[in-house]
C-alpha cells in the first residue's frame, strides 16, 4: 500500500464573514435603512483627482466673478479652454487669471472690474492656458 | 516563424513603457512655464550636485557635475538651478501612474518616472492609439510630456521608447513596433549595449563575440545564449524575439528601504554621528511600517570624504535576529554595529543605514524564542499616530536630538505646490 502524505499549507488568513451592524438581541435601529454617505467636498468639487491643482488669488481684477484677494481657486487642468471660461493663464511668463474672449479679432484676457483694462494677446506675446477654474473657495 | 510572431503578438496583448521626459525638470516647469524651452538642473540632496537635466541644460552640464564648481557655468549659460522637490516630484509621479492606469489593463510602476503597462487584446493600431491617448491627457493634465513604446515585450517596449527618445518629431512621441517587419529593422538599428538589461560588462563580452547590435544578439542559438549568459540572458533573447517572457513584477512594495545622507560638513565625533544614524534608522523603520513590512537585517555604513586624504568606508550588517519593524530594536541594533565599526581619526561626511530582508508583516513569523516584544508594536503605533497629527519628528527616540532639527541645504528649492495650501501657486490678479 502506498500512502501519500500531503502537507497542510495555511496562507494564515481565515476569512469570517463581518456582519457591520453588529449581531444584537434588542430592537434593529430604524436610521440602518436611510443611512447616507457624509458630504465630502472633495467629491464635490474635485471632478478630476488627477488635474485637480489649487491657486491663491493675489489682487482684485475678477473681483466681480467673485474671485477676492486671498481667494483659494480650484483648477482643471483636464477641461479645454472655452470663450467665456475663466481660466488661469500665463501670459509672458506670468500668471494671471481672466475671463476667456475668443472672437475673430484674436484672444482677449478679460477682468471682471471696471478698473481694469482689458487685455489683447498680441502675435508677439506668449499665451499659455494653464487650467479652467471651476470653482471659488472664500473665507468669510 | 513570420507567422507565428505576429499570432502572438495578437493572443498576447502588448507590453507598453511610459517615461516622463525630463522629469524632474518638467515638474518644475509644469508650475513654471516660463521656463519651458530654458535649461534646468535639478541638484541632489543637500544641493551636492546634479542630478537631473533638461535636454537643453545637457550641452552645458554633465551629469553629476559638483553644484559649487560650477556656479558659474550656471550662472554663464543662463541655467536655472532646482534643490530636488520629492515631495513635488512623488506627487506628479503618482498622478501620471493614475493616468496610466485608466487605458491600460495592467501597470508597472517601474521608477518615479517610468511605467510599464499591459493591453490586452489589442491590435497594434488600438495600441497606437492608447498610447496617445495617455501622451495627450499626461500632458492636459499635468503639463509633463511623457514618451510612449509599445511592443510585444517588455525589452521590445523599451526598444521602441528608445526609437521615440532619438525621433520625437517623427513618432510624436509614441511609437509602437506592430510588425515582425519593424521588429527586426528596430534590432538592426539598436546596439547591444543600448538594449535594456545589457550592463556594460554583457554589452563587452558580447562585443567580444562580434555582437554589435541587439538582432545579432536574437540570432545566437538558445544554448550558447543560457551558457554564457544563463537563464536571465535567455529571457532577455526571447523577449527581443517578440516572445514576452519578462513578466510582471507582482510585489509593488520597495523590497529595500534606505536613509543615507552627506552631512553639511564633515564629523569626526562618534557622539555626534551616533544621533545622525538613530535618526535615519528611525527614518527608514517609520518607512517600513507605513507601508506594513518588517526586515530582519540592516546594513549601516560610514564613509569620509572621497576627496580627502585618508578615504575610508566602513559598513556592516546587524541582524535582529527576528522580523521587526520597531524603530527601538532596529535603532538599537544599527547603533550597537556602528560603534562597532566606527574609528577614531577620520572625518565623515556621509552616512546612511538600509534595511533588508523586507517583507510584510502579515506574514510575520512567530519564534518560541526571541521575538519582538509585542509591547513596541503599541507603542510605535502610538508614536506614528502621534507624529502624523501633530507634524513629523514631535516624537523621537532619546537617541536622537530633541531639540536638533538638521536641515538639509536646499537653497534652491521650489515650493510644494501640490501638496502643502501654503505653498500653492499665487496668481497675479492686479
Amino acid at each position: 500500500m502506498v500512502l501519500t502524505f500531503y502537507k497542510y499549507e495555511s496562507n494564515g488568513f481565515v476569512k469570517i464573514p463581518f456582519v457591520e451592524a453588529g449581531i444584537k438581541a434588542g430592537f434593529p435601529s430604524p436610521a440602518e435603512d436611510f443611512q447616507g454617505k457624509r458630504i465630502s467636498l472633495d467629491k464635490e468639487l474635485v471632478k478630476n483627482e488627477t488635474a485637480t491643482f489649487y491657486a491663491k488669488v493675489d489682487g482684485d481684477s475678477m473681483q466681480d466673478a467673485g474671485m477676492s484677494d486671498g481667494d483659494l481657486l480650484v483648477i482643471d487642468r483636464s477641461l479645454e479652454p472655452q470663450n467665456g471660461k475663466i481660466a488661469v493663464c500665463m501670459l509672458d511668463g506670468d500668471f494671471t487669471v481672466k475671463r476667456l474672449r475668443v472672437d475673430k479679432d484674436g484672444v482677449y484676457l478679460v477682468p471682471e472690474n471696471k478698473s481694469y483694462q482689458e487685455i489683447k494677446v498680441g502675435e508677439d506675446q506668449e499665451l499659455v492656458i494653464w487650467g479652467i477654474v471651476t470653482y471659488v473657495i472664500k473665507k468669510v | 516563424m513570420h507567422l507565428y510572431n505576429s499570432v502572438l503578438i495578437y493572443l498576447c496583448g502588448m507590453y507598453g513603457i511610459v517615461d516622463c521626459n525630463s522629469f524632474y525638470a518638467s515638474c518644475e516647469r509644469a508650475f513654471k512655464p516660463n521656463l519651458i524651452g530654458k535649461p534646468i538642473v535639478v541638484l541632489s540632496n543637500n544641493d551636492g550636485c546634479v542630478i537631473a537635466r533638461s535636454k537643453e541644460a545637457k550641452p552645458y552640464v554633465k551629469m553629476g557635475a559638483v553644484a559649487f564648481k560650477n556656479k558659474n557655468d550656471f550662472k554663464k549659460y543662463g541655467i536655472h538651478v532646482f534643490s530636488s522637490n520629492y515631495t513635488l516630484y512623488g506627487d506628479m509621479s503618482s498622478r501620471v501612474m493614475s493616468i496610466i492606469s485608466k487605458y491600460v489593463d495592467d501597470i508597472e510602476p517601474y521608477s518615479i518616472d517610468e511605467a510599464f503597462f499591459k493591453l490586452k487584446n489589442v491590435s497594434g493600431k488600438e495600441a497606437e492609439l492608447i498610447g496617445k491617448q495617455i501622451k495627450d491627457d499626461v500632458m492636459q493634465h499635468l503639463g509633463l510630456p511623457v514618451s510612449v513604446g509599445i511592443a510585444a515585450s517588455k525589452a521590445l517596449a523599451k526598444l521602441a521608447n528608445n526609437i521615440v527618445k532619438k525621433y520625437p518629431e517623427q513618432t510624436q512621441n509614441v511609437y509602437v513596433i506592430g510588425t515582425d517587419e519593424q521588429r527586426i529593422k528596430a534590432l538592426k538599428w539598436t546596439r547591444i549595449g543600448d538594449v535594456w538589461g545589457i550592463g556594460r560588462r554583457l554589452a563587452t563580452k558580447l562585443k567580444e563575440m562580434n555582437v554589435d547590435k541587439a538582432y545579432e544578439f536574437t540570432l545566437l542559438s538558445d544554448e550558447l545564449v543560457r551558457n554564457k549568459f544563463s537563464v536571465v540572458g535567455l529571457r532577455l533573447k526571447r523577449d527581443l524575439e517578440g516572445k514576452p517572457t519578462i513578466g510582471f513584477e507582482e510585489v509593488h512594495d520597495k523590497y529595500m528601504i534606505a536613509t543615507t545622507r552627506s552631512f553639511p560638513n564633515v564629523v569626526s565625533d562618534l557622539k555626534e554621528i551616533e544621533e545622525r544614524v538613530a535618526t535615519f534608522a528611525n527614518s527608514c523603520a517609520e518607512k517600513l511600517r507605513k507601508q506594513k513590512s518588517e526586515c530582519s537585517a540592516a546594513y549601516v555604513f560610514l564613509k569620509s570624504n572621497r576627496f580627502g586624504k585618508d578615504y575610508v568606508k566602513l559598513g556592516a550588517m546587524v541582524h535582529f535576529g527576528f522580523a521587526t519593524s520597531s524603530s527601538i530594536t532596529i535603532t538599537k541594533g544599527v547603533l550597537e554595529k556602528l560603534r562597532e565599526i566606527f574609528k577614531v581619526g577620520y572625518t565623515y561626511k556621509k552616512a546612511g543605514v538600509i534595511l533588508v530582508s523586507i517583507k510584510p508583516n502579515a506574514s510575520h513569523q512567530t519564534r518560541l524564542f526571541g521575538d519582538e516584544n509585542p509591547k513596541h508594536q503599541l507603542l510605535m503605533r502610538t508614536m506614528d499616530t502621534l507624529n502624523d497629527k501633530m507634524g513629523q519628528g514631535k516624537l523621537k527616540l532619546a537617541n536622537q536630538d530633541i531639540k536638533r532639527t538638521w536641515k538639509m541645504r536646499q537653497e534652491h528649492l521650489s515650493p510644494q505646490y501640490t501638496t502643502r495650501l501654503s505653498d500653492i501657486i499665487t496668481i497675479n490678479c492686479k
